[in-house]
């Protein structure tokens, strides 16, 4: 049975638009505080929800995304409490989610009993942001065993090769990292984007979601023009950190860029 | 008691532990690097060039000195230091540091960042780099810029730029995590010099191999002075790199190995850095080996009086060799530390750096149970940084 992602994707390319995948770091500010504002992006129009687990050393993000973990982790966030979360969301919604976590948690949580737990919450897939496709194979085996997506990233500095081994070991979509750099918002689009998506299309047939620095609705609207899903990440958590009462709003002119025409 | 294998294995592994866990963006630079790390340690103009430099501007080979003062107070073991503290900027780190630069001269890379803790990898690089012309980067903790300012102006006296790191415990876990940010951000024009046997595949064991000297010239001497072997071999194991360097050339030998890790104020979690002391294997900074974490996977908070012992993970091959029973891991204490530290001042006019003088205090500890045997004890680096640690905690010595 296709998963949640699955569907999702289906479905945009039947009403011929883009998904819009929105970030949030789980128990940012506090546990309680998550499911309700995850209610928030779906009612504002995002298409797909990645539950990004806190960790104590963030290497591929920004300085946004860092804080939102130290506040989360402040709060007493640990993966049982963002599954407890994902179980809260998914209560309220069929909307997909991607469990967005550095190895070290889910490793100490133990994969087998991650994914089974996972599943049951109703999470639909798992990304893993410092795990390569080299090392990736015992950890996929149980993930894949209870149904769940394995997202994979690909960055500007892939060669073919492994943009081939990434494809391979992607179910769902694929990720492509727009630039080269931690996450965060940025002026201006990356000028790799469109050759790394054109690179990609032709080694699969998966959707591919473009993401980190993208953050306005032009940018969003551009890439949605190019690939088949945009997330939204540093801005979404920004907003929740400087005014959360302004991101349904926020996230309003993102998702109606991206529909208009 | 031999390690047979050849470690790491094709794809970084020592055994369960090292590889590559890092986001994709560094992949295909981590095998660039590793490509151009083996055609350059193939290449007999490279280790000549390297060579060179590690006799004329480092200062190897570096002495392996008798303690006889030291030995005789004891009355137990025959105590011999390697004296890596003689090198240039004061510590083994030139020996990778050096290397690393050479190799990213060689692979055209204008910017070389680095981490430092207690700064002497920093200050090692800043020197690679002033010497070769290239642009210097180092992240420093808040924290360890503070307990160890001297190097702060030193690697700036050198052109080098010291970046202070805000977050988490402001040390060298923190200092990693900031060169791995700005590694992903820059890698089309820049190497990350990294300073210990850590981090993804190639690292530890390209590390390892730029320290291999120590131990090669360690086993030559003592054989000189001896007519044999050592029975053991001690030194500080922070991230690992000289404890790495020296156990090299003895893995195959019948020669006790032990590497000394931070105790640092007790072995509570947060309060000291001793890995094998309740941590347990989980990834950090690209690699698996043991961590200190906390129930939920979080990398603990981890304190050593001694900036360059005090990180969350331990180097893969240590891990390797420790479960192996190839080497033994025991831990020292800050006091104890200190304690050595005078002690190998007042006996032997040495002043040691923190970090080595935990191997010194393992070493005093067992000597005098153990006459008739032969220690070497890696004197990694050198204690003119640790001057102010020093002077606030010998007060006495410190009066008008």
């Amino acid at each position: 049975m296709p998963t949640r992602i699955q569907q999702l994707f289906e479905r945009t390319r039947t009403e011929k638009r883009a998904a819009l995948i929105g970030y949030l770091t789980a128990g940012d500010p506090t546990p309680e505080k998550t499911p309700e504002i995850a209610a928030t992006l779906i009612r504002a129009g995002v298409d797909l929800i990645e539950l990004g687990v806190p960790f104590s050393d963030p290497v591929a993000d920004g300085p946004v995304i860092q804080r939102a973990s130290a506040r989360a982790l402040n709060a007493g966030t640990t993966l049982p409490k963002v599954l407890d979360i994902a179980r809260q969301i998914r209560a309220a919604s069929e909307v997909p989610l991607l469990l967005f976590t550095y190895l070290n948690p889910a490793m100490h949580y133990g994969f087998a009993k991650l994914a089974k737990d996972a599943k049951a919450a109703g999470i639909d897939g798992v990304l893993l942001t410092d795990l390569s496709v080299e090392e990736a194979a015992p950890y996929m085996q149980p993930l894949r065993h209870a149904g769940l997506d394995t997202v994979f990233l690909v960055a500007p500095t892939s060669t073919d090769r492994r943009l081939k081994l990434v494809s391979e070991f992607s179910t769902g979509f694929v990720y492509l990292v727009s630039r080269t750099g931690v996450t965060g918002e940025q002026q201006e689009l990356s000028d790799s984007l469109g050759s790394l998506i054109d690179k990609t299309r032709a080694i699969t047939t998966l959707p591919l979601a473009a993401g980190f620095g993208i953050s306005t609705p032009n940018q969003a609207k551009a890439v949605a023009r190019m690939a088949d899903g945009v997330v939204v990440g540093s801005a979404i958590v920004r907003q929740i950190e400087t005014d959360l009462g302004g991101l349904e709003s926020m996230v309003r002119a993102l998702s109606s860029s991206m529909r208009a025409e | 008691m031999s390690v047979s294998a050849v470690q790491p294995d094709s794809t970084g592994h020592f055994g369960p532990y090292g590889g590559r866990f890092v986001p994709e963006v560094l992949m295909a630079p981590l095998e660039e690097l590793e490509l151009a790390y083996r055609a350059a340690s193939a290449d007999p103009a490279f280790q000549a060039e390297l060579d060179d430099l590690l006799h004329h501007y480092a200062g190897r080979p570096t002495p392996l000195y008798y303690c006889k003062r030291l030995t005789e107070q004891l009355g137990g073991a025959k105590i011999y230091l390697k004296r890596e503290d003689l090198l240039h900027t004061g510590a083994h780190k030139i020996n990778n540091s050096l290397g690393q630069a050479l190799l990213a001269r060689r692979m055209g890379k204008k910017r070389i960042i680095a981490e430092t803790g207690a700064g002497q990898h920093g200050v090692a690089t800043a020197a690679a780099c002033a010497l070769f012309g290239i642009e210097c980067v180092v992240y420093m903790g808040e924290e360890d810029m503070r307990r160890q300012r001297p190097n702060v102006f030193r690697m700036r006296l050198m052109g080098a730029k010291v970046v202070p790191v805000l977050n988490g415990s402001r040390t060298l876990k923190d200092a990693i995590s900031e060169a791995m940010r700005d590694w992903v951000t820059n890698v089309h024009t820049t190497h990350y010099l990294l300073g210990s046997a850590l981090g993804a595949h190639p690292y530890p064991m390209m590390v390892r191999d730029f320290h291999r000297c120590i131990g090669i010239e360690a086993r030559a001497d003592i054989l000189k002075a001896e007519g044999r072997l050592p029975d053991t071999v001690i030194a500080c194991v922070g991230g690992g790199s000289n404890a790495i360097g020296i156990f090299h050339a003895f893995l195959e030998d019948d020669v006790q190995l032990i590497g000394v890790e931070a105790g640092g104020r007790s072995l509570t979690l947060g309060e000291h850095a001793a890995r094998f002391e309740g941590g347990s294997p989980g990834v950090l900074h690209g690699a698996h080996s043991y961590m200190l974490q906390n129930d939920d996977g979080q990398a603990a908070i981890t304190h050593s009086i001694s900036a360059g012992l005090d990180y969350v993970l331990i180097g893969p091959e240590h891990a390797l060799l420790h479960d192996q029973h190839r080497a033994e891991y025991t831990h020292c204490n800050d006091v104890d530390a200190l304690v050595a530290a005078q002690r190998l001042a007042r006996t032997e006019g040495i002043i040691p750096a923190l970090e080595s003088a935990h191997a010194v205090a393992e070493a005093l500890r067992r000597a005098p149970q153990e006459p008739g045997k032969v220690f070497v004890v890696n004197l990694s680096g050198r204690g003119d940084k640790d001057t102010d640690i020093y002077r606030e905690n010998l007060p006495e010595l410190d009066a008008h």
